[in-house]
């Protein structure tokens, strides 16, 4: 650990506090992941983690090695530009997987009974042929082989 | 320029990420990178993605900006609602929003930085009516969302797209 | 003494992100629904990238960068493609 002494004062604190910050934000995120009561909140939490808690770690990387290295360090970029274009999209997917399956199962309401929930496009209606129209433990024993006779894998 | 270059912007970006992985601006490497850009960009074109024109490079820089002070804002906003103890103000729901936009590639755009700002959540859209549902974790006022998302997100991506 | 406070706060960060995945990995193991636990997967695997790069910052070697990024790619395909079984029942359509 002899590196950590070559680098200037005003790099080893800067790198100090976005890691911080940044791995308190992740922590916050994680709390918000336990805290929440429903699906829907919960889905809020992890962007704190992807967004500014991954800027931050990444930025405090590329500022720890550019100082290190003598040189600009800046490839952390590419994982700060995959996590902005990849995260938005896998929550957008689990959003409408949950409203589906919370539409397919006749929930109206969401688990903490509070509000109800959109109707969605794609998502069986009247009129509107379902992909899936039993519920998940009907579904034929050949689709989960595995699983014996647990279908509901909720 | 359309045949040799089909995809300018994604042949550059391909370019700077092959350049980044390699951390090196040596010759052979910008002309490795350079041929499997354009390699790649010829593949994409039997995809057909439709083509759209990026218009006003300003506000293009200002949509980036305002994005990043919301992201900013809103993680501190959310890291609040978790942290505080006890019951929160606002009640989480759904808020439909109808959109003038209608480029496929500003509405992707618009779901990105929705879905990415912490408390809010892009959950669907209608391509009939053009209504957006956001979800949003700490609702208070249902109109100040409006004004964030037509006024401040929308106007700009109209400007560039359309 | 600032090689001290960076050592420090490397350590306070190194033990909060592992927090932060084990939380997330009691959502995946508690569920109580098959989205929750995506969820908690999600969040572990990003969680996991914020670990491997403050490793990296720690030990000053960039070979945890690659393996970050690799986690990065895969766990995005990962969630995709439990989203979309959840939605479908299956993946290969």
């Amino acid at each position: 650990m002899t590196f950590a002494a070559e680098l200037p004062a005003w790099a080893a604190l800067l790198t100090a506090a976005l890691v911080l910050l940044g791995a308190g934000l992740a922590f916050t995120g994680s709390l918000g992941l336990l805290r929440f009561s429903s699906f829907y909140e919960r889905v809020h939490a992890p962007t704190l983690a992807t967004t500014l808690g991954a800027g931050c770690v990444l930025i405090a990387s590329m500022i720890f090695f550019s100082v290190l290295q003598t040189r600009p360090v800046v490839h952390e970029i590419l994982i700060a530009i995959f996590l902005a274009l990849t995260t938005p999209v896998t929550l957008m997917l689990l959003v409408r997987a949950a409203l589906f399956r919370d539409r397919v199962e006749g929930r109206t309401y969401d688990e903490a009974k509070t509000r109800a929930l959109p109707t969605v496009k794609n998502a069986p209606g009247p009129g509107r042929l379902a992909p899936i129209q039993a519920e998940p433990n009907e579904l034929p024993p050949t689709r989960h082989p595995d699983n014996g006779d647990e279908h509901d894998y909720r | 320029m359309s045949r040799w270059l089909p995809f300018p912007l994604l042949s550059a970006g391909l370019l700077t990420m092959w350049l980044l992985l390699n951390q090196t601006v040596a010759v052979g490497h910008i002309l490795l990178g350079a041929a499997l850009a354009l390699c790649i960009a010829w593949g994409t074109r039997a995809v057909q993605p439709s083509k759209t024109r990026l218009r006003r490079l300003g506000a293009i820089i200002r949509l980036f900006f305002v994005v990043l002070g919301d992201i900013i804002r809103s993680n501190a906003a959310v890291t609040w609602i978790i942290l505080r103890p006890g019951q929160r103000r606002g009640t989480s729901s759904f808020v439909d929003i109808p959109l003038e936009l209608r480029n496929p590639y500003g509405l992707a755009v618009l779901a990105c930085i929705i879905t990415s700002t912490p408390g809010t959540l892009w959950a669907g859209f209608d391509s009939a009516t053009g209504v957006v549902t956001v979800h949003i974790l700490d609702l208070i006022d249902e109109n100040a969302w409006f004004d964030i998302i037509k006024g401040r997100y929308e106007r700009l991506l109209l400007e560039i797209f359309e | 003494m600032t090689a001290n406070v960076l050592l420090g706060s490397l350590t306070i960060a190194q033990v909060l992100v592992a927090l932060a995945m084990a939380g997330a990995t009691f959502r995946m193991l508690r569920g109580p629904r098959a989205q929750d636990r995506v969820l908690g997967l999600d969040t572990l695997y990003v969680n996991a990238i914020l670990l491997l790069l403050i490793f990296g910052i720690r030990s000053g070697s960039t070979v945890y960068f690659e393996a970050a990024l690799v986690i990065a790619v895969l766990g995005f395909v990962a969630t995709a493609a439990l989203a979309k079984f959840l939605m479908r029942g299956e993946v290969i359509e």
